[in-house]
């Protein structure tokens, strides 16, 4: 449910045992000592780029919309969410 | 190397525009012979997922009216493939998934423009594993992709299709993109060469993301001195890109001559442990004798955490995924359910539909691992021991100039063999996560044959020693002929 996914019915054995699987596997890393370590942030260790607060883009809302299932007035609809 | 004589599919890039530039034939009819070729092999290989013959044709043209007005870009009138999560203005970009079947895309990526604008001419987009997320191409919605040295093989993935596509000789370049492995390992099971190069060093705009702090692009070719021409025009600084590094582009071409000699190569005891079969292994030694005997110093080097690399990515990647791929939704494109119940009902049904097993898998991973309660447990102590191996690879670069292994474990594997255990399959890229958790640059290339099939050599270097890679590999190339080994039916 956290992960906005539907499954089958058939499907979800086949999840749940190889989810298992999975996290059993990742588990070993519970044995490596890391007291002192830091967490990686970034292969590089860089620092993020600040630019000029400008306006860069253009205005192509009919053009992207063209890839969406269902659209209006340059609205994207969806079922009704409030009754 | 390739003379005049040589047909025009068996001809590297170097060699292409050596022939375009002479006026041996034009960018149309090497296209015209190419797309002829694709299309023959497409049933058996399926290599491709968009053919884009008439585009092709129409960048053609250009590129010869380009060249004869004097103006020809590095790479004019030369035939290139995009693995299909580059985007693409005005063509499917479907990343091998359910959910992007009908995605066109309004904008072209930065590597796509750049070849692009360096007068390259695209022959269509090639198959791949759903997201990028497998190691074999099965997890294709549009089905697998067969291996030219034995179609019931894997060519391995996830740039599977663009590994292929090279290997088959149908083009002379790819390009691909790699998280764990995805062009160097698909490369070491074709017999091609294939260069991960350092993180942020190609721009990520317009590529589409999987685990933003591991995917970098690259490319699959037949020799380095062409992955050193390909990736000089794509590698560079790209404002759109907040995680691309400003930092200048060496002339790669210019350093191919360099040589090996006092070259300090590491080997990895690690790498040479249980897991690895002793066919590869033995190439692998093979080439490092090779290596040596040419006058590079062979150096023993320990990297003590690598053996964790597999699980650590397994924690990150799927945690960066799932955060990732929630922008697939079935509201603004891609994808959506048919009659939903409700918006709940949309997002649900749409993403179930359109994911494949392997991506709600990793998705569900991701969101476990990254959720409260368990965040520290997982993503936090994965980030530590992530931190631990990079530290092992820059203590090790104190020492070598590169690391030199196998690039996977096996050499290509049965379509089917290894699909019902995640945990083999993810076991594939035990050799190459290092460098993607690190960010670093490798490269694996052909270094002989186990059982008929094809054996990569792995070469790992500091960041942005792309240069050294690409010279070292390219020394090698000129002392042995593994890379112009091409499969049998494919001559």
């Amino acid at each position: 449910m956290l992960a906005r996914l539907r499954l089958e019915d058939g499907e979800s054995d086949d999840v749940v045992e190889k989810l298992s699987r999975i996290v059993d596997f990742v588990d070993q890393l519970q044995a490596a000592p890391t007291d002192d370590v830091l967490p990686m942030a970034h292969p590089l260790n860089m620092s993020q780029r600040l630019r000029a607060d400008e306006v860069t883009e253009i205005d192509q809302r009919d053009f992207v919309q063209e890839n969406a299932p269902s659209t209006e007035g340059g609205y994207y609809l969806v079922p009704k969410v409030i009754e | 190397m390739a003379g005049k004589d040589q047909a025009l599919h068996m001809r590297t890039l170097a060699s292409l525009t050596r022939g375009l530039a002479a006026g041996e034939f034009s960018s149309r009819e090497l296209t015209e012979a190419l797309l002829a070729r694709i299309e023959s092999h497409q049933p058996a290989l399926n290599a491709f997922i968009t053919i884009t013959a008439e585009l092709a044709l129409l960048q053609a043209d250009r590129a010869d009216k380009v060249r004869a007005a004097g103006n020809a870009g590095p790479l004019n009138g030369l035939p290139i493939v995009h693995k299909d999560l580059f985007c693409t203005q005005g063509v499917l970009t479907t990343c091998g998934s359910r959910i992007l079947d009908n995605f066109v895309s309004p904008y072209d990526a930065a590597v796509v423009e750049r070849v692009a604008a360096a007068g390259a001419v695209m022959l269509g987009k090639t198959n791949m594993d759903e997201f990028a997320m497998g190691s074999s191409n099965e997890t294709s919605y549009f089905g697998p992709v067969a291996n030219p040295w034995d179609k019931k093989l894997s060519p391995g993935g996830s740039s599977g299709g663009s590994a292929a596509a090279v290997a088959a000789r149908l083009v002379p370049a790819a390009t691909g993109t790699d998280t764990g492995g995805s062009i160097r390992q698909p490369a070491a099971l074709t017999g091609t060469t294939g260069i991960k190069p350092t993180y942020g060093r190609v721009s990520r705009y317009g590529m589409v993301a999987f685990a933003s702090s591991l995917d970098q692009a690259g490319v699959i070719t037949r020799s380095a001195e062409d992955a050193a021409m390909l990736l000089g025009v794509m590698a560079g600084h790209d404002g759109r890109d907040s995680t691309s590094v400003d930092h200048p582009v060496p002339d790669y071409g210019a350093a191919l001559g360099k040589s090996v000699k006092g070259l300090k190569v590491g080997v990895v005891r690690q790498h040479f442990d249980e897991g690895l079969d002793d066919e590869c292994a033995a190439r692998v030694k093979d080439a490092l004798k090779t290596l040596e005997d040419a006058g590079a110093e062979l150096v023993d080097v320990d990297l003590p955490n690598i053996g964790l690399s597999v699980p650590t990515y397994y924690v990150v990647a799927p945690a960066e995924c799932s955060s990732n791929l929630s922008r697939f939704d079935g509201v603004r494109f891609g994808h959506r359910a048919e009659d939903p119940e409700d918006l709940l009902d949309l997002y649900c049904r749409s993403r179930g539909e359109g994911f494949g097993a392997e991506v709600k898998r990793r998705v569900m991973t991701g969101t476990y691992v990254l959720s409260a309660g368990y965040y520290d447990a997982y993503y936090l102590k994965a980030q530590k021991v992530r931190q631990l191996i990079s530290q092992d690879f820059k203590n090790a670069f104190e020492r070598v100039d590169v690391i030199a292994g196998p690039t996977a474990p096996t050499t290509a594997f049965a379509i089917g063999e290894k699909t019902d255990d995640p945990i083999t399959m993810y076991l594939n890229d035990i050799y190459t996560i290092g460098a993607n958790l690190a960010g670093l640059p490798g490269i694996s290339i052909p270094c002989g044959f186990a059982a008929g099939l094809p054996v990569g050599l792995q070469l790992v270097g500091p960041h942005f020693a792309e240069a050294t890679l690409l010279a070292s590999a390219h020394q090698y190339q000129q002392m042995t002929d593994w890379h112009l080994e091409a499969p049998g039916d494919f001559e």
